[in-house]
């Protein structure tokens, strides 16, 4: 009994072992990171990698406090192009199981917060609908040549 | 890092200078040159996104309860729809940013309906009590609470003698983008400030004035030309519980 409990956990934990496996030939395991819409990100995916909480936390401050809104930090925006479409119309959350924000998170094992409030697919931002904000302009780099 | 923008303490007297000044600047400059852009929120300056507010504007909304209809919902409806405010079927606990208030004189039977919602006090006694500083108001009078710091202890709730505030007892989902909403922390009206932002009006002043009631007059209380200035200072407007000294920046006319 306890050996077929142990074989049916192992073929329903098999797919998403060879998910993570995809996304690394070699033998240390790596988050699978799902590439974002668009050429780039807004800054270095190194940078992006270590500072991107500095950058989100202090964004926060000046939108909240002082009514910034300027775009390259927002959190709305990192959730507009790293979004995967689903299958089935709309998108799916960045922080469901194997998409961008979870994914290396759950590999770094670090909780995150931010979606408890925050919307964690595209929508129909006030932003878009008065469509009068520039985009701020970011430099363009592959996310595949950091990898 | 985290520097928090210091609270705006309320000196009508430095107010009063700022704007004379601001409006000194606004003449000093080549004529054609407009400063000041007039938007749909109200005449106040077109703000560019990477501008922070400043106190030169004092956002403020006027309500004319003889245009309110009895029995009219359009503003609460529509503050529902544009904040995401999905209840739970539980009247008691879910999230109210926006009330219609039936006032009856006993004496006479005279009736009244009436939006209620955060009165965005210039003197907020919800900012006062915040052990947290997460209840802040900021430059331009808008009063609203940063989810990021509150602990959910609803003082501000206590304080609050307007009952503008609630209180999310369970976990939301599927909110709006530009209105991040949580379990465990306490919220009211923002007057939108995600529209105001950008230069529209709050989403129940656009529905009332769709519904046909035009009811709603928003804009810069600072602003002499602005419609809602011009209004307040031809016609004679309350703020409600004007005792308290709250200098509240929602008023009424036909009160
Ligand atoms: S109405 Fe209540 S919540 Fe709004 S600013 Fe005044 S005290 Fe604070
Ligand atoms: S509930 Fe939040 S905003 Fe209100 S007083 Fe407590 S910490 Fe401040």
């Amino acid at each position: 009994m306890g050996r077929h409990l142990v074989l049916a956990l192992l073929l329903l934990l098999a797919p998403a072992a060879a998910a993570a496996q995809d996304s690394d030939a070699g033998r240390v395991p790596l988050p699978t990171i799902v590439k974002g819409k668009g050429e780039a990100c807004v800054a270095d995916t190194a940078y992006m990698r270590r500072y991107h909480m500095t950058e989100l936390d202090h964004q926060r401050d000046e939108t909240m406090h002082r009514g910034v809104r300027t775009r390259k930090f927002s959190l709305k925006e990192c959730v507009d192009c790293h979004a995967t479409p689903a299958p089935t119309g709309g998108y799916v959350s960045v922080n469901a199981p194997g998409q961008f924000c979870r994914s290396c998170h759950d590999y770094a094992a670090v909780t995150i917060d931010c979606f408890q409030c925050h919307a964690a697919r595209p929508g129909e931002t006030a932003t878009k609908r008065a469509g009068e904000f520039p985009r701020t302009a970011g430099k363009f780099r592959q996310e595949s040549e950091v990898q | 890092m985290t520097g928090r923008t210091p609270q705006q303490g309320f000196d009508p007297q430095r107010r009063r200078f700022l704007s004379a000044a601001a409006a000194a600047a606004g003449v000093t400059l080549a004529p054609g040159v407009t400063l000041y852009g007039v938007t749909a929120a109200g005449s106040a300056a077109a703000r560019a996104p990477e501008d922070p507010v400043t106190s030169s504007v004092r956002w403020g909304l006027l309500v004319d309860v003889n245009k309110c209809r009895d029995g009219c919902n359009a503003c609460v409806t529509a503050c529902v729809e544009e904040n995401g405010l999905r209840g739970n079927g539980r009247p008691e606990t879910d999230a109210q940013w926006i009330r219609k208030v039936e006032l009856r004189d006993p004496s006479t039977g005279a009736k009244r309906s009436l939006p209620l919602m955060c009165q965005h006090c210039a003197s907020p006694p919800c900012v006062d009590v915040c052990p947290t500083g997460a209840s802040f108001k900021r430059a331009d009078g808008i009063v609203l609470v940063d989810k990021h710091i509150c602990i959910g202890c609803r003082y501000c709730m206590l304080a609050c003698p307007y009952k503008a505030r609630s209180f999310i007892h369970e976990v939301v989902e599927d909110q709006k983008p530009y209105a991040p909403r949580g379990k465990g922390t306490v919220e009211s009206c923002t007057f939108c400030v995600h529209r105001v932002d950008e230069g529209r009006t709050p989403a129940c002043v656009e529905a009332c004035a769709e519904a046909g009631g035009d009811a709603m007059t928003f804009g810069d209380l600072n602003d002499p030309n602005s419609r809602i200035s011009k209004q307040v200072a031809a016609y004679v407007t309350d703020q409600i519980r004007p005792d308290l000294g709250l200098d509240p920046g929602v008023r009424y006319r036909n009160l």
